[in-house]
């Protein structure tokens, strides 16, 4: 069962080995430096919107050819999301939301197509990028505000004994967020995967049946292709959700007092 | 019982709390819906927190998915 095996789509294949650290030569053994296919992967994300905003918009027009149009609305897209969400002073950061968009949907996308490589489904990669979203956040924040962006902790017109509540929550609201927003991309993308390729067993399993399950077979593809739609709508939103809730939280750092 | 057989039904229980989530999903959306039927003009400036408060909600559900997968893949 091995074509059908849902979790068997998210296994990392090693194409080459740099180098292994420590170790004692034997498999498995040391931490290895591999070139898989989650890097192969994330390099071809990265060429994709690399090269396409750099080619589209070579010509630099006045009036925007189709091409440039695609990278100008991206660009207008991800900055109005980064003005209503974290200010005008938030547009600073707009080079790493703007990667941080790009680089998700891409990947989110790439998951879709068959035989490639879903990189957000794994949750390493999300759990690196949320912690880099929370350290930007802390460094930031203690950068620009000193110890005044402890003040996120303390909400303004609370009456002092209610403060004693109030605070323990804040900071455990604090130190959920990078464990919600990684999760919440790893999980959906997962999650969403595995039903995809569920449904696309069951098309399997009933067309091996005889001509009834070759028939019957037409109701889990027309499903199939129905998820595959939803699918395209998730990777999508989580790929912004993740910018907007980096977004607010970078707003937090730029103004701390509730 | 069989320590196997106890993981798949905490597997499933853990499940229920997905359902937590769709009800407040739907909570989030539908009270957007009719909020947005009332007054069109400021739907638009309100799809940010839209998405933001269904971000929060969702993320409860995932949470207990992956308990459920928790159990099934990893434990």
């Amino acid at each position: 069962m091995a074509g059908t095996d849902p979790i068997h789509q998210f296994n990392i294949n090693t194409f080459f080995t740099f180098a292994t650290l420590g170790g004692d030569g034997t498999k498995g053994s040391g931490v290895e430096f591999a070139f898989t296919n989650s890097a192969l992967f994330m390099i071809l994300a990265i060429g994709l919107v690399g090269g396409y905003l750099i080619f589209s918009t070579r010509g630099r027009g006045l009036v925007p050819n189709r091409l440039q149009l695609v990278s100008e609305l991206s660009y207008e897209f991800v900055a109005n999301v980064v003005r209503n969400s974290a200010g005008t002073e938030g547009m600073r950061f707009f080079p790493f939301v703007f990667t941080l968009f790009s680089f998700l949907l891409i990947g989110n996308l790439f998951g879709i197509m068959p035989y490639f490589f879903t990189i957000t489904s794994h949750v390493i990669i999300c759990v690196a990028l949320a912690l880099l979203v929370m350290t930007i956040v802390i460094a930031y924040g203690f950068m620009r505000n000193g110890l005044g962006f402890l003040k996120l902790f303390v909400p303004s017109g609370i009456p002092g004994p209610i403060l004693i509540i109030v605070v323990p929550i804040e900071i455990l609201s604090f130190i959920s967020r990078p464990l919600s927003l990684s999760l919440r991309l790893f999980g959906n993308m997962l999650a969403g995967h595995i039903v995809l390729k569920v449904f696309a067993g069951f098309v399997v399993m009933l067309s091996s049946a005889g001509i009834i399950g070759i028939v019957g077979s037409v109701l889990p593809l027309g499903m199939t292709v129905a998820l595959t739609a939803l699918e395209l709508l998730v990777a999508g939103l989580q790929a912004f959700v993740f910018t907007i809730l980096t977004c607010v939280y970078l707003n937090d750092a730029i103004h701390p007092g509730h | 019982m069989d320590p196997e057989a106890a993981k798949f039904i905490g597997a499933g229980i853990a499940c229920i709390g997905m359902g937590g989530a769709g009800v407040g999903v739907g909570i989030i959306f539908g009270n957007y819906l009719a909020g947005a039927l009332r007054n069109p003009a400021a739907a638009a400036s309100q799809f940010t927190n839209l998405i933001f408060g269904f971000a929060i909600t969702e993320a409860l559900g995932i949470f207990s998915l992956l308990i459920a997968l928790l159990l099934l893949f990893v434990l």
